[in-house]
């Protein structure tokens, strides 16, 4: 299948974040990425749209899967501002599928303190969906083969593949 | 094949699943451990310190010897990962009543515990216990005897990590009784397998064991000697049991040769640390002035432990798991 161009889905999900924010009457959003690839998102959504705040969550300590595969050797710890109390946050991840890792993410949010809203943003969905969770926006879906798997690299520039 | 005794601390692809000594561990692995704790401290800055890591796991406080701050700085460590904690003071308790160390830890196991962390007066007794406690128990060593106290060794490699940016190309002084010290050995391990340009002992040669030197460090009689140009200034506590034995003469004639005053702190270099793995005996190892200074890190120290542990605890459960999975797996394929 053909896969669509980063940057031209990045550009149109910011320009629909912006028009969501304005929606939603958000006037300073947190944004917030999820390691690895959510962070690259989110940086490059917040030079488009010249948000001012944003961090970083690594869920390794709030996997559902520890007892499957262990702690990842590689945790880079969560860069959080001091507060996320009563902040509008934006989540942003690169690709949703089982929706376990939004769920994580959520759940480590709270635990720096309560948000007044979260907003979820994505930027390919690839569905296979294991839990209630829906992105609020995400730049594009696609139907992968059952073996299928998207990666994304980054930061510079960043690129999909099939994997 | 050679067969190396720390083995049994390592997963067969490597990975932590007992912790019980510093040494023979890789520049990797030990790295590793600080990494994950650093991630651990700023979950302990934040309003709620908890992680779920270790929820529904079962953390044993097995304490032989007394301690206070290791004991309760591993309790905290649990309870921040979630995990449920059971504080077993065996000195006083079953072992007294003639209970053998293998009865007790069979008890243990059965009420179905996952980690034993373990203090004991014997060199060896964390690793005894790792060899022989059912799979899927992790096993860490709170201090054995006069041999390791990795947890200690570590927090101690975060404080320079985190205060001097890394620990390689450091200068680094152990200053008192290396004799007895099981701090001392976990740390010159760590400290060369970490990369330091140089590791000295400071002490009087009646608390120097003879064969030292060969663990890789450079032996100094003189503080003042020991102290030029260091980086990092490490005071271990001076054991008074250790007069009655008559290796030393007096605690006051001991500060006046090896007590680190402000005078003789000016010897290192200027931005050196000053650390101590507590209790700190004042006007005994270490001037007041020097313990509550500007270079001291001392009450550092005591934050990044918890992490260390909360590290330690996580990455060798991961281990046990891995295993675990590996041995269900191939069950299946039977």
């Amino acid at each position: 299948m053909s896969l669509p161009n980063v940057e031209q889905v990045l550009n149109e999900l910011a320009q629909n974040l912006n028009r969501y924010l304005q929606e939603q009457d958000i006037e300073q959003p947190l944004l917030i990425g999820i390691r690895t690839g959510g962070v690259w998102v989110a940086e490059r959504l917040q030079q488009i749209l010249k948000i001012e705040e944003s961090g970083s969550l690594d869920i390794s300590f709030y996997r559902d899967d520890f007892t499957r595969k262990g702690l990842h050797p590689q945790v880079q710890g969560s860069d959080l501002p001091d507060t996320v109390e009563d902040r509008h946050i934006v989540l942003v991840d690169d690709v949703i599928m089982s929706g376990r890792t939004i769920r994580a993410g959520m759940n480590e949010l709270f635990d720096y303190g309560r948000p007044a809203s979260i907003t979820l943003v994505c930027l390919l969905d690839i569905g296979r969906r294991e839990l209630p969770i829906q992105p609020d926006l995400c730049g594009a879906k696609l139907s992968l083969s059952e073996d299928e798997l998207i990666k994304l690299s980054g930061p510079q520039p960043l690129t999909i593949t099939l994997a | 094949m050679i067969i190396n005794p720390c083995n049994v601390q390592l997963t067969a692809d490597g990975r932590l699943k007992h912790f019980l000594t510093t040494e023979g561990l890789s520049k990797a692995l030990l790295t590793e451990i600080l990494d994950t704790a650093d991630s651990f401290i700023s979950t302990q800055e934040r309003e709620i310190k908890k992680v779920p890591l270790l929820r529904g796991k079962t953390v044993v406080n097995l304490f032989f010897e007394n301690s206070t701050r290791t004991r309760s700085t591993f309790e905290l460590a649990a309870k921040r990962l979630s995990a449920d904690i059971l504080n077993l003071d065996i000195a006083r308790s079953a072992t007294s009543k003639g209970e053998t160390l293998m009865d007790t830890l069979w008890n243990l196991e059965a009420m179905y515990s996952d980690v034993f962390v373990v203090r004991h007066a014997d060199s060896g007794a964390a690793h005894f216990i790792a060899e022989q406690v059912t799979p899927n128990v992790a096993i860490i060593n709170a201090g054995d005897g006069r041999h390791a106290h990795p947890t200690q060794a570590m927090l101690d490699m975060l404080t320079i990590r985190r205060h001097k940016g890394s620990i390689e190309g450091k200068v680094v002084a152990v200053v008192g009784d290396i004799l007895h010290s099981r701090v001392a050995r976990s740390q010159i391990h760590a400290l060369n397998t970490l990369g330091a340009a140089e590791v000295r002992v400071i002490g009087p040669r009646t608390l120097l064991p003879r064969d030292i030197g060969g663990l890789g460090c450079k032996v100094f009689y003189k503080l003042e000697d020991g102290l030029k140009d260091c980086d990092v200034v490490i005071m271990l506590r001076l054991q008074k049991e250790r007069m009655q034995d008559a290796l030393l003469p007096s605690g006051s004639e001991f500060y006046k040769r090896y007590g680190l005053t402000v005078d003789k702190l000016k010897l290192a270099k200027p931005d050196a640390i000053v650390m101590h793995p507590g209790p700190i005996n004042r006007g005994v190892e270490i001037e007041s002035t020097v313990a509550d200074g500007a270079q001291s890190v001392i009450l550092n120290q005591v934050s990044y432990g918890i992490a260390v542990r909360m590290a330690v605890m996580a990455m060798a459960m991961s281990g046990q798991q891995q295993e675990r999975n590996e041995r269900a797996q191939a069950q299946g394929e039977l």
